[in-house]
């Protein structure tokens, strides 16, 4: 009986390796996550398996699973259901939330009932201890962190000066010297218990909230990864080695992921936790000054110049993300390759409202996956290029990242949209991008801004286009 | 302290062996590094969605919880609502990546066939 057990758990590890593992490659990752789905259902087939029979494990304990699996798990499927594509990083952050909130239950239900999931050793007690400080973060990060992506929150001014880092300091001494007390009375002390709860709830709500909205999707793929490690440290608790190894390999993967994401954001990890916001030196520093030499037309020029063109190239961004525009996007290309237009899409790696996203999207409003091009490819066709058309994209198309060695930009890799014979800017204002960093692109004399919102915007130019007969020849 | 560790390690009935433990996590967080090499961009949110839905496997410890809770009406609500908010993550996590991943495979495979 024994050995079926440890047979189950290593067949449930090793798929969930290859899972994380074909979750990397585009052609195996949706048979991927499959795969990791039937791991985890055999881990619980065979934890069951393994308590069945204990006395303990009597027709009350399965009443109660029952409950928490169909409320779970039915409010979990509606909720992936339902949620629009566009929703996406918010929805991840809830998710995760709720993974650190579980963790932490656990870890306070083996606090509050000592000898019933651990054995009371000091392992158990700063397994505890870990498992509530990082399930807690996990907690309250994720929800600010999904609150602030859907706009019902906003930072606090207070919360953007120096001072936070001091509050933030003093919530983690709170915590440090909570969990010392824990410890030392060996996990007796409910006074720290709830001291530890509460300040490291405070800490993740301190550290989160400061985040611009650009940079969210980065602590999401961390506080995915401190989930991972609330999972070990649970482990730890309830003596779980599939859950020991599965939550360090989901830690482990997180944290590289959220390197990978940091990379292509041209950010290093601590610049994005500890506020070193590119806009914060650079708009003081002067490169912040006024636009001068802006041209502006109309929707209808604008179609004009679509009309007669014969190879586009659209350059999404995280505006086009927010006004949930990408359909109307569709629309509009639709008929430009009806009048014969070559159109792509030139996808940076962080554009939309976190990487990857606006493959998502695009791919959702049934833009052909091949019309989608990666920085590197399209950028060399640009000089060939007759329109750009740059929808809500900004820091990811401007020329100083490779011509101004000044520029807090510099060196980030940008697409080339400058080289185009012609450029159009959908934008709803002047306002500088997510780095506050203005872009030489828009007095460029190629360039022509168009003021709106995507989503008016693209619906206008549908009209034009059609006004003018373009693809219904 | 130190023979509190020491029994930590020696006696554990329930927790596995200490050192076990640390062997599982350490080879587990290298397996966890090793496994994400390059990830094509198009594949960074299904991935930390995929990831997050593996991060809810803490619902085995919330079994657990309710397994062991024997009668007590507490543990059996903490585990209890442990175990939904563990599954709403691990069944709407998995979900939720495929409706992506989905939209991904459907044109390439049609492409692939003609």
């Amino acid at each position: 009986m024994e050995f079926l057990n440890y047979a189950i758990d290593l067949v449930a590890v090793l798929l969930l390796a290859l899972g994380i593992k074909g979750l990397s490659k585009v052609r195996s990752a949706r048979s991927a996550n499959q795969l990791a789905a039937v791991a985890m259902a055999l881990a619980v087939i065979g934890l069951l398996i393994s308590y069945v029979g204990t006395p303990s494990f009597d027709g009350q304990a399965w009443a109660w699973i029952i409950v928490g699996t169909l409320v779970g798990g039915v409010l979990g499927a509606i909720t992936a259901q339902r949620v629009p594509m566009t929703s996406m990083p918010e929805t991840v952050a809830l998710f995760n939330g709720c993974g650190g909130i579980s963790s932490l239950l656990v870890a306070l239900a083996a606090a509050l009932f000592p000898g019933t999931l651990d054995d009371g050793t000091l392992v158990a007690v700063v397994s505890i201890v870990v498992s509530v400080f990082v399930g807690s973060i996990t907690f309250t990060g994720s929800i600010v962190a999904m609150a602030k992506l859907q706009g019902w929150l906003s930072t606090p001014p207070w919360m953007q000066s120096k001072i936070r880092h001091l509050v933030n300091i003093a919530l983690a001494v709170v915590c440090l010297v909570a969990a010392i007390k824990l410890i030392a009375s060996d996990g007796s002390s409910h006074a720290a218990l709830w001291l530890l709860v509460i300040a490291s709830g405070l800490l993740g709500i301190g550290v989160t909230l400061p985040i611009g909205g650009a940079d969210m999707p980065v602590v999401i793929s961390l506080l995915n990864s401190y989930s991972g490690v609330a999972a070990a440290a649970a482990g730890f608790v309830v003596g779980s080695q599939l859950l020991i190894v599965a939550g360090a390999m989901v830690g482990a993967a997180g944290l590289i992921l959220t390197q990978v994401m940091c990379n292509g954001m041209n950010r290093s990890l601590v610049s994005v936790l500890f506020g070193g916001a590119l806009g914060a030196g650079s708009s003081s520093g002067g490169a912040g000054g006024e636009y001068t030499n802006i041209t502006s037309c109309s929707v209808e020029e604008c179609a004009l110049t679509l009309e007669a063109a014969e190879r586009v190239v659209i350059v999404p961004g995280y505006g086009l993300a927010v006004a949930q525009a990408q359909h109307t996007l569709r629309e509009v290309t639709r008929s430009l390759e009806a009048a014969g237009i070559q159109v792509d899409y030139a996808i940076h790696p962080v554009a939309g409202r976190m990487p990857g996203h606006m493959n998502v999207l695009l791919a959702e409003a049934d833009v052909p996956y091949e019309q989608l091009k990666e920085m590197d490819i399209i950028n060399p066709d640009f000089p060939a290029t007759d329109v750009v058309l740059v929808l809500g994209a900004n820091d990811v198309v401007n020329p100083q990242a490779k011509n101004d060695p000044e520029s807090p930009l510099y060196g980030m890799p940008v697409l080339d949209v400058q080289q185009a014979r012609t450029v159009f800017v959908v934008k709803r204002g002047m306002s500088a991008g997510y780095s506050g960093i203005k872009n030489d692109l828009f007095e460029l004399a190629n360039t022509s801004m168009v003021f709106g919102d995507a989503k008016k915007v693209l619906g206008d130019l549908l009209g034009e286009l059609k006004e003018l007969g373009v693809g219904k020849k | 302290m130190d023979s509190l560790f020491l029994m930590g390690a020696a006696t554990a009935s329930q927790t596995p062996p200490l050192v076990n433990a640390l062997w599982v996590l350490l080879l587990g967080s290298l397996l966890g590094f090793e496994l994400i090499g390059k990830v094509p961009p198009t594949l960074h949110t299904p991935l930390m969605s995929g990831a997050n839905a593996i991060s809810g496997i803490t619902m085995l410890a919330a079994l657990t919880a309710i397994i062991k809770a024997d009668g007590s009406t507490p543990l059996l609500i903490l585990g209890s609502v442990s175990l939904g908010f563990a599954l709403f993550n691990v069944i709407g996590g998995f979900l939720v990546t495929d409706r992506m991943l989905a939209m991904f495979s459907r044109k390439p495979a049609r492409k692939e066939n003609s």
